[in-house]
């Protein structure tokens, strides 16, 4: 007779699930990234459909409880726990760590064991090196619970290098104009700054006031920006030939009629389908994405190698339909309050 | 190919005229023959290539990650070339990317067997942009905001020459057009100009209303009824006879009754029409004919192609274009009454003492195959383009008809992340009582602001997803205009409605008062 092990017999389904509030983790009573304030949340980083305000207590990696405090006005009401990377903490019945996701500045996974269940909430990630974060860690589990934001094998984000040339590009065949970069203001602003200075570009880059907090924060962490300072404090400035990154919302705003005769280009995974790009009035569209596009989402299953898969806010279909295809449990899970952004 | 690529790329995100004009000056200038005459052809329209017909673009894909996952990504990009680039990834050991002039001159050569194989070759040696850019061009729709006029006014700014000179040469040349740029660019001799068959840029009308109509004086304009066919040009001179589009694009090989019919030389303006006996088909039996490289001897017998006359623009070896309407008039009449010629008639003009008068008979007049009327001034030269003032046309009123909107589906293109396309239904008696019954399908006639809350209301009232398509709740209250209505086996109504378009949306009105079936029905006769 064969012996049935806890691992087989625990349905992973009971003890984490989603509710209207959130992913709720039954044996640890609490609920991770949800969507209204809570008792108790583990936060796998910083982004605003992840991390809201208001929760009793938050665990979190340093930097993105840093990055929580400077857009929620330092959450003086929250019970606030740090937890590095490597790192495991018991809540409840439940043994909480956290791997690098390699999103954004703090972003982690969160790796849940129970009863000698092991599973992965990945949060966002992607696996291209990014400057201002830590690589994503492949992590052994039995059930992984993957984005699917760009999972439609259309998306594959081309290489970062060759978009940035783009725009140096650009730069340099409309020296009399303004590049105005629309890009999200947390982790794709300053791996943008970090990817052109990486490519040569020494001079200074003007940013959006909305921009300049959390670009002070990623410096006070370590990463290097270099010469960037706030369009406001610009005196006798043409902006003629300068680069000035700002919300994509900000383009179309009247406060963009300073530039000269600027030239929109806008960063985000979405520029790869034309129609969006044009949706987004981009002129010049560069794909450059914090999320995983469709061969790094597959290659992750392969790597991470769980039997079961849960797909979350996207293109749930596809993925689950891959997974299928290679012999892996998979299903979509549906939680509230995940909306398309800037990715 | 890949300059090619570049071009289309940075022609499909430029907004502006005046850029769009620079980019394809530079591209002409910079690229040596004959890639960039192949894509001078390419962009005006002048490129055909049955070889990569859609089914075998999605044998591609469907072979590629198979026909879920194709179908997915297919139904999110809503182009199927872009999302064949997309998916597609370059292979680093298939060697250079093709020449434009390759690409062209190779699928020219190639036998439609041969073409599966090439295509793949190339796919994986080009780029994502660059096998857009193939795959736009091999299925003809390229479609980055760039009219045959303006890439005609792009070659013509690089040689410094008015747009219309350009034209006039046009349709005596063949692509990759050596003979154009080098005398455009290289002080050759301007290539002739082929005078007679040429395309004569066409006059067309304002829409009017009949409110605007009292402020003209009814003593200056002419009327004639305004046929529901399409407006063409019949062009013959030294021996070569064409049909042109009102736009200038040459359809004589769909119309092989009419060419040889023509036995006169001269350019007149006239309506494309089916004909039997004496009366003129409806509009659907025209579109039999559209768009169609072959005619089988069934369809010109049984669709036989007429040309209905409302002016002369040449005659012989004179130019009447400088005359007023009036005398061409004139022309025309004694010209059509020289010469029984069974596949030409005369449009009639409608008299009128004033606008009142014509008013009734525009109401009258509810015979198919009649769209309104024309109003032309007695004394208007012929003119290209739009003018305002000599011509208007004054349409028959839509019918209207209150229907509930059923399904909504996301449109394609710059629409891909709206639903935009609307099903829409009618009362009947069912089975089980009431039921709304689909009799049609909408997409356009809202404006940018209301499709933003039509997209938002499905969102919102969203009953169940079938795939790329919605069903909502019978909820929502569309007035839809139309300009016919037929009866239809293919459709489960009975009926089809003719360019139906939605005209208002009646959040005011409940979907029970929404109109009958029946009540279409009544609107055949």
């Amino acid at each position: 007779m064969a012996i049935t092990t806890a691992t087989e017999t625990l349905n992973p389904r009971t003890w984490l699930y989603p509710t209207p509030r959130g992913l709720y983790c039954e044996p640890g009573d609490f609920y991770i990234d949800p969507a209204f304030a809570v008792p108790r949340a583990v936060i796998t980083h910083g982004h605003g459909d992840h991390a809201r305000p208001g929760h009793r207590k938050a665990l979190a990696t340093p930097e993105t409880l840093a990055i929580m405090r400077t857009r929620f006005q330092d959450m003086p009401d929250t019970e606030q726990q740090a937890l590095r990377y490597g790192e495991s903490v018991r809540i409840g019945e439940v043994e909480v760590g956290f791997a690098p996701a390699g999103h954004i500045l703090g972003s982690a996974q969160a790796v849940l064991a129970y009863r000698g269940q092991r599973i992965v909430v990945s949060g966002d990630y992607k696996r291209r090196p990014d400057p201002t974060c830590p690589p994503f860690e492949p992590v052994p589990c039995d059930v992984f619970i993957t984005e699917a934001t760009f999972a439609l094998p259309v998306f594959h984000h081309p290489s970062d290098t060759g978009e940035i040339g783009k725009l140096l590009r650009s730069v340099a065949t409309f020296p009399e104009r303004t590049h105005l970069v629309g890009v999200y203001a947390l982790g794709k602003c300053q791996r943008v700054i970090r990817l052109l200075r990486e490519a040569g570009y020494d001079k200074r880059i003007w940013l959006h006031g909305g921009l300049m907090s959390l670009c002070r924060l990623y410096q006070e962490h370590g990463v290097d920006l270099g010469d960037v300072a706030p369009v406001s404090e610009a005196i006798l400035e043409t902006f003629k030939g300068a680069i000035v990154l700002c919300p994509p919302s900000a383009i179309a705003d009247r406060w963009s009629r300073r530039f000269a005769e600027p030239i929109a280009a806008v960063c985000s995974g979405w520029m790869n389908v034309r129609a969006r790009a044009r949706q987004r009035g981009a002129e010049l569209p560069l794909v450059i994405s914090d999320h995983a596009d469709w061969p790094e989402l597959t290659q992750t299953l392969k790597d991470v190698g769980a039997p079961r898969v849960w797909v979350t806010h996207g293109r749930e279909e596809a993925l689950v339909h891959y997974a299928r295809g290679i012999g892996i449990d998979a299903e979509a899970l549906h939680l509230a309050g995940r909306e398309e952004e800037d990715s | 190919m890949q300059a090619f690529a570049r071009l289309l790329d940075s022609l499909s995100f430029q907004p502006a005229r005046n850029a769009k004009l620079r980019l394809i000056e530079t591209y002409l200038r910079e690229t040596p023959d004959p890639d960039r005459g192949w894509a001078l052809a390419a962009l005006t329209g002048g490129l055909d290539f049955s070889s990569a017909k859609p089914a075998l673009l999605r044998g591609f894909g469907q072979e590629k990650i198979g026909e879920e996952l194709f179908a997915l990504s297919y139904d999110y990009v809503g182009d199927l070339a872009e999302t064949l680039a997309l998916i597609w990834e370059t292979d680093p050991a298939a060697g250079p990317p093709p020449t434009l002039g390759e690409v062209v001159e190779t699928l020219q050569r190639a036998t439609r067997t041969q073409t599966p194989a090439i295509l793949k070759r190339w796919l994986d040696a080009l780029d994502s942009t660059g096998r857009w850019a193939l795959l736009k061009l091999l299925t003809g729709a390229l479609r980055v905001g760039v009219s045959a006029r303006l890439a005609k006014q792009a070659v013509a700014n690089i040689g410094d020459q008015p747009v219309d000179a350009v034209e006039e040469v046009w349709h005596g040349l063949e692509a990759p057009y050596r003979p154009l740029f080098d005398w455009l660019l290289n002080g050759a001799p301007r290539p002739s100009s082929n005078a007679g068959a040429a395309f004569l840029p066409a006059m067309l009308a304002n829409p009017i209303d009949r409110a605007e109509l009292d402020a003209l004086d009814p003593a200056h304009f002419r009327a004639e009824w305004k046929w529901d066919g399409i407006r063409v040009q019949v062009a013959a001179s030294g021996g070569l006879k064409r049909l042109y589009s009102r736009a200038g694009e040459d359809v004589s090989g769909a119309f092989p009754d009419i060419i040889e019919a023509i036995d006169f030389e001269g350019v007149f303006d006239g309506e494309l029409l089916v004909r039997r006996e004496s009366a003129v088909a409806p509009f659907n039996d025209l579109q039999q004919r559209l768009n169609r490289k072959t005619v089988t001897p069934k369809m010109l017998k049984e669709h036989p192609a007429h040309v209905r006359l409302y002016d002369v623009l040449w005659l012989e070896s004179e130019d009447l274009r400088g005359l007023g309407f009036d005398e061409r008039r004139a022309r025309l009449e004694s010209w059509i009454a020289q010469k029984e010629r069974p596949r030409f008639d005369l449009s009639p003009l409608v008299s009128f003492a004033d606008w009142a008068e014509l008013a009734a008979k525009r109401e009258e007049m509810r015979a198919d195959g009649i769209e309104g009327l024309m109003l032309k001034r007695g004394d208007s030269a012929y003119v290209a383009g739009r003018p305002k003032g000599p011509w208007f046309k004054w349409k028959r009123d839509p019918m209207l008809a209150d229907c509930v909107m059923m399904y909504a589906q996301r449109g394609h293109g710059k629409r891909s992340s709206f639903y935009s396309d609307f099903t829409f239904g009618c009362w009947r008696d069912g089975a089980e009582g009431r039921e709304l019954a689909p009799v049609g399908k909408a997409y356009f006639g809202f404006t940018d602001e209301e499709l933003r809350w039509l997209d938002k209301w499905v969102r919102d009232h969203t009953v169940n997803r079938y795939g790329p398509v919605r069903e909502v709740e019978q909820k929502l209250v569309l007035e839809i205009a139309f300009d016919g209505i037929a009866r239809s086996t293919r459709h489960k109504s009975g009926v089809a409605m003719r360019f139906p378009r939605i005209s208002r949306i009646r959040t005011d009105k409940p979907a029970a008062e929404a109109d009958s079936v029946d009540n279409l029905l009544r609107l055949l006769s």
